[in-house]
């Protein structure tokens, strides 16, 4: 499959991968012989039909699980054949996450969400507090770092999310259905964002999505069926 | 520590679940503390107990009398350094709840005996100058308010029925903080006149000084043997099985203790149990959530200890904190138990308890989230 190489070689490259889960004696294959490539600042939407792979992929792509074969390689790094306490290191300095069902820790208020992944690092309290309020200043709720998520509306706690996946800049973010739960007003500002993001900063993103609204705003589009991609759209 | 808020909010996260869990620990805890005093106060007298002492009483019971004759005799012991008597005077002081050893002895035999008894030089020589006087310990004397110089009565339903009317000459105080001080001494010259005609030159019971702790088991023999088939043979034993014997009237103490202590704990271990497994059931999608993120495995199991054990030792601390205030204010009954009192080593045992049982509590549920496979997690939520 050919992939539009931008500047050199790709930041994601997924080569060859299968993945089945194995449920009792049953094997439930849900990616075969897939190829992917994502170059750096690319914003890649990816679609299909519920049960696809999507998530599975997106999950193989974020250091969350290891194909049954193939390899995946992330800014020159096999992630493949990381450890769990290797891949753990690796998703705290590479990856952000967004979720479709936001995920915000509910006993944490919206700062302290976001400074999550920032416990990781060796930062000091008032380096984190910097960049805690960048991050919210960013996705614009500066002024609601002390509420707590059950206190906000779905777009603001997915801005939350948003903000905490980026908190640390990492190589990657990942979306998976980030508008999914959300009604159209609240769905397009997170687009917005997310379009934002990758124009203004330069951050590389693959969304999982159901929505070809939302998939528009994408620079390209990989249709997946039966864990194969079937077409792809560059815009 | 900055990971500190995630702790206190999961713990904080299901109020009235954290604070009843909290409750029956701290409920735990303070019997525990308690149930330690009254042990202490019943028992703590074993091993106060002089190892260089001996106790000899009749061979039938206590309250058979030995003749004062046999402490002349017992001195010619070898082995023996010095022997004093003490009888049991069984008085009343206005009421018999209110109730206070009191004995007759020889005061400065006796006094060199008990080296745990603290009496200032010049209340001693006012004892030795006063047939009638009597001193009585630091214990009795703040809960009775007596002061030197008052004329305290004292009826004796033994002695006969009469009021015998004795002058506080000394308030002795203890060596250590266990020594009991709750008991009146006075002299056996003035009891030893003035009781009935029947129990002259009668006492209680003897303590005896070894001059080698090592030999005390052969002294012990040694006066046994000595009034063998005489109309009060006697039975000899060391201070500290003296005093375990009046703790064993009771059944064996600590045993009842760690028995009821031992089903308290398994209950408190099967509620906190649950609860710890609750918390982390209902949030695993968050577990999940926080792997992502990228929190290890071990960071995961240090969370989910870290908050059993804080729950463990907050309850654990409130409650022996607690039950340190209610010892330290004494005896509660009064007077049945002067030694009643929470130890160090039972404050410490109780801390560690709580540890152990915020470990046992937590492992288990934490061992659940370190396993947690991430992806599957995530599509719990
Ligand atoms: N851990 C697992 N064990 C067993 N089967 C799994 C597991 N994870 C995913 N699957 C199966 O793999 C297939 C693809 O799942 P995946 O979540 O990737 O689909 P998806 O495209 O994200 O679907 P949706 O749009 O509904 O989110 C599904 O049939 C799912 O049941
Ligand atoms: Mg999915």
């Amino acid at each position: 499959m050919s992939q539009p190489q931008s500047n050199g070689s790709p930041l994601v490259r997924i080569d060859g991968v299968e993945k089945y889960f194995q449920r009792g004696a049953e094997k439930i294959h849900v990616l075969a012989e897939l190829n992917l490539t994502v170059a750096p600042g690319e914003f890649l939407a990816l679609m299909g039909p519920s049960g696809s792979g999507k998530s599975t992929l997106l999950n193989l792509i974020g250091g969350l699980d290891r194909p049954t074969k193939g390899t995946v390689t992330v800014a020159g790094e096999r992630i493949d054949q990381l450890s769990d306490r290797q891949l753990a290191d690796w998703r705290a300095r590479h990856i952000g996450f967004v979720f479709q069902l936001y995920n915000l820790i509910p006993v944490l208020n919206a700062e302290r969400n976001v400074e999550l992944p920032l416990l990781l690092t060796h930062l000091t309290g008032a380096q984190r507090a910097k960049h805690v309020a960048a991050a919210l200043a960013l996705v614009g709720l500066s002024h609601r770092a002390k509420h707590f998520p059950r206190t906000m509306s779905g777009g603001e706690q997915q801005r939350v999310g948003i903000a905490r996946g980026i908190v640390t800049d990492p190589t990657l973010l990942l979306c998976d259905e980030p508008t999914g739960d959300l009604d159209r007003k609240a769905g397009d500002e997170i687009l917005d964002l997310l379009g934002a993001l990758n124009r203004e900063q330069g951050k590389t993103i693959v969304m999982v999505t159901h929505d070809p609204h939302a998939s528009a705003r994408a620079s390209r589009t990989v249709h997946l069926f039966k864990g194969q991609i079937t077409s792809e759209a560059v815009k | 520590m900055k990971f500190a808020h995630l702790i206190w909010g999961n713990l904080a996260r299901k109020k009235l679940r954290t604070t009843l869990t909290l409750l029956s620990i701290l409920v735990a805890f303070v019997l525990y503390g308690i149930l330690c005093a009254v042990k202490q106060a019943l028992i703590g007298g074993v091993a106060l107990a002089g190892a260089d002492r001996l106790i000899v009483r009749h061979k039938v019971s206590i309250i058979q009398l030995l003749p004062e004759s046999y402490q002349a005799r017992m001195e010619k012991i070898p082995g023996v350094a010095a022997a004093v008597h003490q009888t049991w005077f069984g008085g009343i002081y206005q009421d018999p709840k209110n109730f206070f050893m009191q004995s007759p002895v020889v005061p400065e035999e006796f006094m060199r005996m008990f080296p745990e008894f603290l009496l200032p030089p010049e209340q001693m020589k006012a004892w030795l100058a006063t047939r009638t006087g009597a001193v009585v310990g630091r214990n009795t004397a703040d809960r009775f308010q007596f002061k030197i110089g008052d004329k305290i009565p004292i009826q004796s339903p033994i002695w006969g029925q009469k009021t015998w009317e004795f002058d506080l000459v000394g308030i002795y105080d203890g060596a250590k903080k266990g020594t009991d001080t709750t008991a009146m001494f006075f002299r056996y010259d003035f009891f030893n006149e003035s009781r009935a005609e029947r129990g002259k030159g009668l006492v209680g019971w003897y303590a005896i000084r070894v001059k080698d702790p090592a030999q005390a088991a052969e002294v012990a023999q040694r006066v046994d043997a000595e009034f063998e088939n005489s109309p009060a043979e006697t039975r000899t034993e060391p201070e500290g099985a003296f005093v375990q014997g009046f703790a064993n009237q009771m059944g064996n103490i600590a045993l009842i203790v760690a028995s009821i202590l031992a089903a308290v704990f398994f209950t408190i271990l099967l509620v906190t149990g649950s609860t710890m497994s609750q918390a982390v059931r209902e949030r695993l999608g968050e577990l999940g959530v926080l792997k992502a993120i990228g929190f290890t495995n071990g960071q995961l199991l240090g969370f989910v200890l870290a908050e059993s054990c804080l729950l463990a030792l907050l309850g654990g601390g409130l409650g022996l904190g607690l039950a340190w205030l209610f010892a330290a204010r004494g005896d509660p009954t009064g007077g049945m138990l002067p030694l009643f009192h929470l130890s160090t080593g039972d404050l410490v045992t109780g801390v560690a308890i709580a540890l152990g049982l915020g470990l046992l509590t937590g492992i288990f549920p934490a061992l659940t989230a370190m396993r947690l496979h991430v992806a599957d997690a995530l599509r719990r939520m």
